[in-house]
């Protein structure tokens, strides 16, 4: 009995396999038969899945894109979950293979393996985020792309300002005793960009801030992010902000009572209580510019970089029960003014490093084993972030920060 | 298991498991495929329950994760030499029954004497040279990393699962530690692919293949490992130890002298695979460079019995269903959860199949009612 039993489920399996082949046929002849226009399909290789705050925000972004552009399911393929290692490189490739027109990547570690893939395709475009190599290897069909989100960290500091000069109308801590605490992943170019110009966003409007920061040395780690954020909050800090991809600084936040301020996501579901602004880059507009190239030939930009005035970098979340009154129109004002170009946020003339004003810095803009510095980067009173390549290269450790 | 008859007054156990003088072959196969058949039916109807889908597409889905393009079957088989390399390397320890869970330290630890070779000599040797100096580096520091633990239970008799497990974080954070130094550009924690220009230290690709070198280093060295462990007068005496180690002192085997041989070859082969992760495919170190194969090496060399010939199978099917998994994700857009409840279930009727191998279950039948 027991044997007829075996032999009845193995024969269902060889069946059951037989009929894979069969309709693996009729599917390649539908493929063929599909007209040059719906030919074109694009792949997005992502690091982690939807539950990482960086990755749903391009996950988001790229089903956004492929909507407004009329593109149908099967033209967009999603790789998630995909190391920083030759596993980019054999899903770039895979992609390729699958028909995709243009693949694109969206962290930082992927970029050799995505250049790999582009020297073997090159009839494919490759396009990645937050990259710093395209603007050097010169390649026809790979492109860097960033934000200038060093305009939404300050106003998301000018919010954070705001907070903290209301905090201390309301007696709850004297001016001298305001410092904010700043959790970063690594001390990364990207993250003290990030970090400086929220800072230099809070100063703008409450002169006597100051702020400590400490590193996860993680980019995702939620344990690790949340004991940051307490270690900040204990030590005084009276105001908290990430750089880093999970829910750990904001709950950990929302448990103490202490404000905070995001990224990338609108956390007040999270912190209902405490969560108060929330910077972003919004990709939308990037994934529509290279899907359109990409469709019709056009030139994609090589060093993608926008901020406010395009719509790329934007203010999320403001959470009218943790704001100071009036941040909504304040916010309003600024961006007016950091779009005309009247308030420059690395202004030289709004901090110091280590007591003296920054009249000219070599950045490391071209990436090389060296890591020799290359570039002028202030001139005409402001440091120029994100203009020599779309990647951020300010580095700075600017007085009034502390790095713990 | 004893669940008593209650209708009858002679308590008897329904069942009685007991364990089997053996199983003629093709019955053994039997029981495993139909326990493969089984999990795929279960799978189907969890499928169908959690997602709607025909579950015929998504088992294709699967197939062609392996085998769709010629791409997908090298990144198979790459994926398969890499497991397979692993688990040769932890079995004669295991074999021995010393509880090596170490193999991921040790990996990582040849893997990262790999690319510092790469990093430091690829600009100063002649290609062939600089591999022959990765090879070497790479056997010599796996083969340390090991042999640290066997001196330490030979000689004190210290617990080796521990002991193996530490030189694991210690390894790790040796790499974090090298990535300060190597990390490119500054503070981003990344090394970059090593010699990305040059190629310097790359294995060179085969017949076109870029990872047919490494298939190849790994088949010959399944067949070189069942030759040792099965013909070789140190592979009985492994087997000897790992029977009984009050035996193998009885009839004349130097205990310890085996103990740090066995983990010594271990050590050397878990170098290899190190060599050909950072040589063969990832030409970088990160911390996750081994992702795990030191642990998942010890199933497939426990399911296989030991047998260097049917860890090809065992380690076929988890990579099977690996490369698979992935291929629903993307397909369908599952979460990768998804796919990974499903390896889970076709994973645990594997394992559980060989219950039945191993053990015979009597049902008594009911006596008649009065």
């Amino acid at each position: 009995m027991k044997k007829l039993l075996a032999m009845l489920l193995s024969l269902v399996m060889v069946l059951s396999f037989a009929a894979c082949s069969g309709e693996k046929a009729t599917n390649g002849s539908d493929d063929a038969a599909k007209d040059a226009a719906s030919d074109f399909k694009v792949g997005f290789i992502f690091l982690h899945d939807e539950n990482s705050t960086y990755d749903k925000n391009f996950i988001d972004a790229a089903l956004a894109a492929a909507d407004s552009m009329g593109l149908s399911d099967d033209q967009i393929m999603f790789k998630k979950n995909i190391d920083e290692s030759s596993a980019c490189y054999d899903a770039a490739a895979d992609l390729a293979d699958a028909g995709c027109d243009l693949v694109f990547a969206d962290s930082f570690g992927h970029e050799d393996f995505m250049i790999q893939a582009a020297k073997e395709y090159p009839d494919v475009i490759f396009c990645h985020a937050t990259g710093t190599k395209a603007h050097t290897e010169k390649l026809d069909n790979f492109y860097n792309a960033f934000a200038s989100i060093y305009e939404g960290r300050y106003l998301a500091g000018v919010a954070a300002g705001l907070k903290i000069n209301d905090m201390i109308a309301n007696g709850q801590f004297t001016a001298d005793k305001a410092k904010m605490g700043y959790v970063g992943a690594y001390p990364y170019a990207e993250v003290k960009s990030g970090l400086t110009s929220f800072f230099l966003g809070a100063r703008s409007v409450c002169p006597t801030v100051t702020m400590d920061v400490k590193y996860t040395n993680s980019w995702f780690d939620i344990a690790a992010e949340k004991e940051t954020a307490n270690a900040l909050i204990a030590d005084g800090c009276i105001l908290i902000s990430q750089h880093a991809d999970s829910e750990g600084a904001p709950k950990a936040c929302e448990e103490a009572g202490v404000p905070n301020v995001a990224y990338n996501l609108d956390t007040r579901e999270w912190g209902p209580n405490t969560a108060l602004v929330s910077s972003k880059i919004n990709w939308q507009p990037y994934f529509e510019h290279i899907i359109d190239a990409a469709m019709n030939g056009t030139k994609i930009e090589q060093d993608f970089c926008k901020g406010l005035a395009d719509d790329v970098v934007q203010i999320i979340g403001l959470n009218d029960a943790v704001a100071a009154p009036g941040t909504a129109e304040k916010l309003e004002e600024v961006k007016a003014q950091l779009i005309s170009g009247e308030i420059k946020v690395f202004d030289t003339a709004t901090f110091t490093v280590d007591g003296k004003t920054l009249d000219s810095y070599e950045a490391d803009v071209d990436s090389d084993e060296n890591f020799e510095s290359d570039t002028q980067v202030v001139s005409d009173g402001y440091f120029h972030e994100s203009e020599y390549r779309s990647a951020p290269y300010f580095d700075i450790d600017i007085d009034g920060i502390t790095t713990k | 298991m004893a669940k008593q008859n209650n209708s009858h007054t002679v308590h008897e156990p329904l069942m009685q498991v007991s364990k089997r003088k053996s199983m003629e072959w093709y019955k053994s196969w039997l029981v495993r495929i139909a326990a493969v058949v089984i999990a795929l039916v279960i799978c189907g109807f969890v499928i169908n329950f959690l997602t709607g889908l025909d579950p015929i597409s998504v088992y294709k889905e699967m197939f062609e994760g392996n085998f769709g393009t010629e791409r997908r079957f090298w990144i198979m088989l790459k994926e398969l030499a890499m497991l397979l390399c692993v688990s040769l390397a932890v079995t004669p320890a295991f074999k021995m029954r010393f509880w090596n869970i170490g193999a991921e330290g040790q990996s990582l630890a040849g893997a990262l004497a790999c690319a510092a070779c790469m990093i430091y000599l690829g600009n100063k040797l002649p290609q062939g040279l600089l591999i022959l100096v990765m090879v070497v580096s790479s056997v010599l520091v796996g083969l340390v990393w090991a042999v640290i633990p066997a001196f330490f239970k030979a000689k004190f008799n210290t617990n080796e699962t521990l002991f193996t497990l530490m030189m694991n974080y210690i390894a790790t954070q040796l790499v974090s530690f090298c990535i300060v130094f190597w990390e490119n550009p500054k503070n981003s924690n990344t090394v970059g692919i090593i010699n990305s220009d040059s190629m310097m230290g790359w294995l060179p690709s085969l017949g076109g293949q870029k990872y047919a070198l490494c298939v190849l280093v790994v088949a010959v060295l399944t067949v070189a490992m069942y030759i040792y462990l099965r013909y070789s007068k140190q592979g009985y005496e492994i087997s000897v130890v790992g029977e009984s180690q009050n035996t193998a002192r009885y009839v004349g085997i130097n205990v310890k002298k085996v103990i740090i041989r066995t983990m010594a070859i271990s050590g050397a082969l878990c170098g290899i695979a190190g060599f050909l992760i950072v040589s063969g495919v990832d030409h970088t170190i990160t911390t996750t460079t081994i992702g795990g194969l030191g642990f998942t090496a010890i199933m497939v060399s426990w399911l296989a019995k030991f047998n260097p010939v049917i860890m090809v199978l065992t380690s076929f099917i988890i990579v099977f269903l690996e490369c698979g998994a992935s291929q629903i994700a993307t397909a369908f857009d599952f979460n990768h959860s998804v796919a990974d409840i499903l390896t889970g279930i076709i994973l645990f009727f594997i394992i559980g199949s060989e219950f039945f191998v191993n053990y015979q279950i009597k049902i008594h039948k009911r006596h008649k009612e009065a």
